[in-house]
């Protein structure tokens, strides 16, 4: 293991009087003082050279795990590789520079992008249109429940309540709520799907606006009642919402459009390629029933209504919920979404939900004799184990994601779904390739078999992970004692 | 194992009731089983003293590493003491969880209601 990069350190601790990274020309014009200065002292900023800032920030990018570093099955991330040709694409100059007030007649380009991206992406998941707006999935999702409301209000009618089941995810119950629904959860069954009879009593009594519902779901199964269920919602006046976030295992095998679902949301940075995480920018589809056209945000993209063979962008829209973000959400997030779906086409598309659904299942085997499984049955794009055989030992779920870490693979999502105890998620992604699946798989099983070993804990488990820069952190000091700028540090 | 105290009452949501000197008012807390399947238990909201609950009625939440989960009232009552150490912070919930670790004293407006709480042996095989 090399010892660099080691540790590192706050780039403001790191500065030495009289360096810097910048050098202007020299003063052509006379010098006059600043008429009142605005602040009382100088900000405080780090002097660094150039080369300074570049080896400080390129450190923190390699104390990082990345997909480009190692696998990263993640589970309910769909932590994908995200190919270099999207970067080409989205740093071309035409898209990479085009302002956002740019009158519609100057960004035809980018409008017939943004048009045709909602066009492959209603094709894939079969509504009647999407929109692009949303800066996140989350975003997505709480537009798609204000659209709801927007529709049912619409019909004169005041619904005060949601169905949530226990494997939906879990940010769904906070939209409904920002929304003014009121939750009521659905239980899931020992088969490990919503529960019908329950859905069935909960909108008898006609207060129920809708449900949330992810599909698959949050053990990595397929609700394979959703036709049942959208059915019986809309028989009873509800909608139907679904968390779009596990998409891939759907991709070109079936569309959520067509088993009545009325709005669901797209995350690009698992299904489509988009970069993951750093805060942003992000970008999170919304694709639509018929029924709840009228309620999109505004402006859509339009054919130019006057019959000419351009796009606009239009703003007249009556019954709109309004806009959820300025301008048109994150264009080059969709630059790269495009780049994607088109580098694919269609049957790549198919092959790319397909493998990533053959590559859960493999794991599924594979591992199912070493490690308790959650619910026994042909998962979709991710598999739930949990440590109840390791445990009887004293080696937890926490203790196997470390170990894996010196090993050189991300650890699983662990502790989630919350109903399956001790979880450890697993999804690989159509990225990883079987022998690198398979490698994960023989590093698992060497892992259970320690966890079984006598005074495993201490032979194989403590203090992991031992070979990273940073070993085991202590996971609840920083919640307990906040340090939110580097002042704190001083 | 996880420790079950045999002079405590227990609920399904992993909660314990003890009795106190006086009659009208029981101490309550989270179970050792309940604190070791959390985790590191990192934030605790806990209602104001003079707050009235009823049986079952979500009162705070318990936030660890893992995930926040709500607390249940055991009894209805009203809250006359509440844990004021644990606020800023509370380990002890996971290093002492019948003791130091205790969240809030309730008093009981209503007895019978301790009769639908579960002894230490049928809730043996729920924490499990």
């Amino acid at each position: 293991m090399s010892n660099w990069p080691l540790k590192t350190t706050l780039s403001i601790l790191q500065s030495t009087p009289g360096h810097e990274g910048f050098s202007l020309p020299s003063l052509d014009v006379p010098e006059a003082p600043a008429p009142t200065r605005a602040r009382a002292a100088k900000p405080k900023l780090p002097e660094l050279s150039e080369l300074s800032v570049v080896r400080h920030f390129t450190r923190l990018s390699q104390l990082n795990f990345s997909i480009d570093g190692g696998m990263y099955p993640l589970g309910s991330c769909t932590m994908k590789y995200n190919p270099r040709v999207n970067e080409l694409t989205s740093s071309f100059r035409g898209f990479a520079r085009l302002h956002p007030l740019t009158p519609d007649h100057f960004a035809q380009g980018a409008l017939e992008l943004m048009f045709h991206l909602e066009n492959l992406l209603s094709e894939i998941s079969g509504f009647a249109r999407v929109s692009l707006q949303p800066a996140a999935g989350a975003q997505g999702e709480y537009l798609g429940i204000k659209m709801i409301r927007a529709c049912l209000e619409a019909r004169g009618e005041k619904r005060t309540k949601i169905l949530i089941p226990e494997s939906a995810h879990g940010t769904n119950g906070a939209s409904a709520s920002m929304c003014g629904y009121t939750v009521l959860p659905v239980r899931g069954t020992e088969a490990g799907l919503a529960d019908f009879a329950q859905i069935e009593e909960l909108t008898r009594a006609g207060d129920v606006a809708g449900i949330m519902i992810t599909n698959p779901n949050t053990v990595g199964l397929f609700e394979t009642e959703i036709q049942k269920i959208t059915q019986l919602i809309h028989d009873r006046g509800g909608l139907i919402y679904c968390d779009g976030a596990n998409m891939n295992a759907m991709l070109g095998v079936t569309r959520p459009g067509d088993a009545g679902i009325d709005c669901m949301h797209f995350n690009m940075h698992k299904t489509f390629t988009t970069p993951h995480g750093g805060g942003g920018p992000g970008c999170g589809g919304l694709g639509v029933s018929k029924t709840l056209i009228p309620f999109l945000p505004v402006p859509t993209i339009e054919k130019n209504p006057s019959g000419a063979d351009d796009f606009i962008l239009e703003h007249e829209r009556p019954q709109s919920v309004g806009k959820v973000k300025d301008h048109y959400g994150h264009f080059l997030m969709m630059v790269r979404a495009y780049t994607y779906i088109r580098e694919l086409g269609a049957d790549g598309i198919q092959k790319a939900g397909r493998d990533a659904i053959l590559l859960a299942n493999y794991i599924r085997e594979r591992l199912k004799p070493h490690y308790d499984i959650a619910y026994d049955k042909t998962c979709m794009h991710e598999v739930v184990f949990s440590d109840k055989r390791q445990n009887k030992n004293g080696i937890k779920t926490l203790d196997i994601a470390k170990r894996l870490i010196d090993e050189g693979f991300h650890p699983p999502t662990i502790y989630f779904p919350l109903i399956v105890q001790g979880a450890l998620m697993i999804e690989p992604t159509e990225t990883e390739s079987l022998s690198s699946v398979e490698k994960f798989c023989e590093t698992m099983i060497k892992v259970a078999g320690e966890a079984l070993e006598e005074n495993a804990f201490e032979k194989h488990f403590k203090d992991r992970p031992r070979h990273v820069a940073f070993g085991r952190v202590n996971e609840t000091l920083a919640a307990k004692q906040l340090k939110l700028t580097w002042k704190d540090l001083e | 194992m996880s420790q079950i105290l045999k002079d405590l009452l227990y609920t399904k949501e992993h909660e314990w009731v003890r009795r106190t000197s006086n009659t009208r008012v029981v101490q309550v807390g989270i179970t050792d089983f309940a604190q070791s399947s959390l985790g590191d238990v990192t934030y605790l909201d806990i209602p104001a003293v003079g707050t009235s609950l009823k049986q079952n009625q979500v009162f705070g939440s318990i936030e660890s590493v893992k995930s926040v989960s709500e607390l249940f009232a055991p009894v209805s009552g009203k809250i006359v003491k509440r844990n004021e150490a644990l606020v800023n912070d509370p380990a002890p919930i996971n290093a002492s969880p019948y003791a130091e670790g205790w969240l809030v004293e309730i008093e009981i407006s209503d007895e019978s209601e301790l009769t639908k709480l579960m002894s230490p042996e049928s809730y043996e095989s729920v924490a499990q």
